[in-house]
């Protein structure tokens, strides 16, 4: 696991990554990776908990957009809780979340997603 | 009266644009900006930042002034790289990107534009100056 990624749990089939620090490209192939392996293994639902990144660019955002267009293809979900304000306006920005959700927390991502 | 100025050089090393985050927030505190302010121009920022190494060779720098003005915080971020030609940028759509071959990159110019209060490009083949501006009282 990177130092990026700081856990990984499954709740009722979904599967909740929990990520610490800047998402870079480094951090956003780190989620990748994670959540294409685990299509392979038939999920596809996952929640990524971003209470611990404050601070995102560009580049490491549009691999979410990347992962977004892989669950289409497996008719899966992505998620986001415990959104800093700055990360949610960049989500909205660039449009992610006409695509994916945005929630307030692990409990109502778990039950709504 | 001289305006106050803090100028930065960021050598072309990954993630050395969080140097010009932490520079940025210890000035917003100065200014008495909000933490939202803060958040969007060190967002802005980055992403000028990623452009500006995108766009220069390793060997060069890319330069940053922070210029404390009463009513804004003006910043300019300066490379020496190869330019580019704004009016060839299209805006990004997220509809364009997702099941089609678009790369899905391409959001920089997007979010200053919609992060800070003003912005100005000057590009030519000797590099690019990126003028952001961010006013106190939004």
């Amino acid at each position: 696991m990177s130092n990026f990624i700081t856990g990984i749990k499954e709740n009722n089939s979904i599967i909740i990554i929990e990520t610490n620090g800047y998402l870079n490209n480094t951090g956003g192939d780190a989620i990748a990776t994670i959540v294409y392996e685990k299509i392979d293994q038939g999920h596809s639902k996952f929640l990524i908990n971003l209470g611990n990144t404050k601070i995102v660019n560009s580049i490491g955002v549009s691999i979410l957009i990347e992962i977004i267009e892989k669950l289409q293809s497996v008719d899966g979900k992505l998620g986001y809780y415990n959104l800093a304000p700055i990360v949610s306006k960049t989500f909205t920005i660039m449009g992610l979340t006409k695509y994916s959700t945005v929630f307030e927390s692990e409990e109502q991502a778990v039950n709504e997603i | 009266m001289k305006k106050p100025v803090v100028e930065l050089k960021l050598p072309i090393i990954p993630n050395m644009e969080l140097i010009a985050t932490q520079t940025a927030e210890v000035i917003s505190r100065h200014m008495n900006l909000t933490d939202d302010q803060s958040s969007e121009i060190s967002m802005a920022i980055i992403e000028a930042c990623i452009n500006a190494f995108e766009h220069s060779k390793v060997e060069n720098n890319v330069f940053i002034h922070f210029i404390i003005e009463e009513a804004s915080l003006v910043i300019k971020v300066i490379d020496q790289g190869i330019g580019f030609d704004k009016t060839n940028v299209e805006i990004p759509k997220i509809e364009n990107k997702i099941g089609t071959n678009e790369r899905k990159r391409g959001w920089g110019l997007q979010l200053i534009q919609e992060l800070m209060d003003s912005v100005e490009f000057e590009s030519n083949d000797e590099g690019t100056t990126v003028t952001m501006k961010k006013n106190i009282n939004n």
